[in-house]
Order: C-alpha cells, then sequence, then structure tokens
C-alpha cells in the first residue's frame, strides 16, 4: 500500500462485503491538532466482539478462496507506525467504524494520495451504495455523497467515464 | 470551459453531456456492455489495480467503447495480482494475470475490441464470483 487513499479503496470493499447500503468516509487534517484521521463507517452487518478482537490478525479472515486476510493489519502496521492507531467499532446489525489516525507530520505517515480519484473509483463501481465522503480541515469542510450527485446530475449514470471525470474534477477542487 | 467545483457547476454540466451519453447508449444496451472487473482486495491493489482501472476508464472513455469498467474483490489468484475479469455479452468471462497498465490496454485492443486470445489467461473451470455464491 502505498498511500492512504489505497488503504481507504480496500477497507471500503470490506463495507461493501458487509452488505453496506451507506458508507461514511471521513477525512480529517489538522494542522493544530497534529492528526491525520480516517475513518470509515457502514450500515452493514457488523461483527461480534470476539470477531473485532481477531480482525487485525493476518490469520483471520472472513474469505474462503485463501487463509490470509491482509486489509486491516496493513492498516493498523500505518497507523502505529506512524505515531497513531486503529479503532474498530461495531455492532452486530448495526454496522462497522474503522478508525485509523496518524500523527500528521510523523515521518513514517504515508502519503494521502489521491483521495478524489479513490471516491470517484468506488462511486463508479458501486452506484447502488450511497458513498459519502467528508473531507476536514482546521478552514475547510466538504462533503459530498451518491446521493447529492445523483440528484444533481439528474439520472445520468455515475459509472460512466466522462461523468467519472467530471465528479473527479468537481470533488478534488475542493479536497 | 471553467473548473467545476460544486454541485450547481456540474448541474449546468449535465445537459451536455445527456446528449453525449444517450448517443453512446442507443447503440449499445445495458446487456450488450461489455464487464470488466478489476480485481480490488488488499491483493490487487497492492500490486497495483488502482492505475489499471485507471487506465482502464480513460481508454473507454477515449475510443467511446461498450465497456462498463468495475470493482470485485479477491478471486483467490493473489499471486497474478493485478488480475481482471473480462465479460464479452456471449462468451464466457476471461481472467488475465499480471495485468498492467500496458497489458489492459493490449486487452482491450486485442481480446475486447478484435476478439484475439492473449497469454496470461488464468484457466480452470473459472465461474464468476455470483455464480459461485
Amino acid at each position: 500500500m502505498n498511500d492512504l487513499a489505497m488503504h481507504i479503496l480496500d477497507i471500503v470493499q470490506n463495507s461493501i462485503s458487509a452488505g453496506a447500503k451507506n458508507i461514511w468516509i471521513e477525512v480529517l487534517v489538522s494542522i493544530v491538532r497534529d492528526l491525520l484521521s480516517i475513518s470509515v463507517r457502514d450500515d452493514g452487518k457488523g461483527m461480534t466482539p470476539e470477531m473485532v478482537a481477531k480482525v487485525t490478525d493476518p490469520y483471520c479472515t472472513t474469505r474462503t478462496t485463501r487463509k490470509v486476510g491482509l486489509g486491516l493489519p496493513l492498516l493498523r502496521q500505518g497507523a502505529e507506525q506512524a505515531g497513531g492507531s486503529l479503532s474498530i467499532d461495531s455492532t452486530v446489525g448495526v454496522g462497522t467504524t474503522v478508525k485509523a489516525e496518524y500523527g500528521l507530520s510523523h515521518i513514517d505517515r504515508p502519503p494521502m494520495g489521491d483521495l478524489a480519484n479513490a471516491y470517484v473509483l468506488l462511486l463508479g463501481a458501486n452506484p447502488k451504495i450511497n458513498i459519502t465522503l467528508h473531507y476536514i480541515t482546521d478552514e475547510n469542510d466538504f462533503s459530498i455523497s451518491t446521493r447529492e450527485l445523483d440528484e444533481a446530475l439528474d439520472g445520468l449514470p455515475l459509472n460512466d467515464p466522462q461523468v467519472m471525470n467530471l465528479i473527479y474534477e468537481m470533488v478534488s477542487s475542493n479536497i | 470551459m471553467n473548473k467545476i467545483k460544486s454541485l450547481d457547476d456540474l448541474r449546468k454540466m449535465k445537459q451536455s453531456l445527456k446528449s453525449d451519453i444517450s448517443i453512446r447508449e442507443k447503440s449499445d444496451k445495458a446487456e450488450e456492455m461489455v464487464r470488466v472487473r478489476v480485481a480490488m482486495a488488499t491483493c490487487g491493489i497492492a500490486a497495483g489495480a488502482r492505475e489499471v482501472m485507471n487506465t482502464l476508464l480513460r481508454k473507454v472513455e477515449q475510443d467511446s467503447l461498450p465497456v462498463v469498467v468495475t470493482q470485485g474483490g479477491c478471486m483467490g489468484y493473489c499471486y497474478a495480482e493485478p488480475t481482471i475479469e473480462v465479460a464479452v455479452p456471449g462468451k464466457d468471462p476471461v481472467v488475465f494475470s499480471h495485468v498492467d497498465s500496458a497489458r489492459a490496454l493490449e486487452i482491450v485492443d486485442k481480446y475486447i475490441v478484435k476478439g484475439e486470445l492473449i497469454d496470461g489467461i488464468i484457466p480452470v473451470n473459472y465461474q464468476t464470483i455470483q455464480e459461485k455464491l
């Protein structure tokens, strides 16, 4: 994983596999608090406390095609190496929140990467899931969701590359 | 053209886009679209699936191809990532292994456009993930 946008692409896949209808991605970049935090919240099927305790173990995975699952372990490793931590909050039947925190100025913090690109790829590939991106800095607060885009574009397909380009331009000029 | 900065700017662009897109949609119905699924689990992303997906989207737009590019999960071929599954209507889906941007373009030009097979196909009695479930 080269950058945090890749982690977001990856972690959101977990929410999709959990059958989420709504996914909220929140990115907080605060120079004042020297904090970069990424949280992915969903209304998927959730996990039991036993499962939550195990998910950052690389040898824990729900899939049947292979025995290892590295998404959350890698996220945790990256956060801990950069003076931060990973927390997971989940309730069966309600949903899951995964939150990774990094020291913003920490030398080992991975770069953000192209967040707008990650968001647009997720939108285009999952037009039926309402995905919200909330980007907060010390001065700015920007939020966008599949539903708002659907409404503004009045039924134009969000998975059309031309439409995705426009959405990319709009999102990237705000974050 | 002014830069698009808000939902209102997007609304303004809507009309011109609509005519473009409807021209493309008339010629190819949804069920006649080629489906390309890029495997984007941890293994795929770490191996470069994001760049492959971006390349495919750019190519589809440039050449106005009747192709839908979407994401899939891990299919168990972690050793061969990035992989893409190409489902041409009326044909069995084909999974290509070790796809970088250059190979993605080759797959579009040769397999999707001309119907020629190229190296690096994952054989086995492959079923799509949906069929397995």
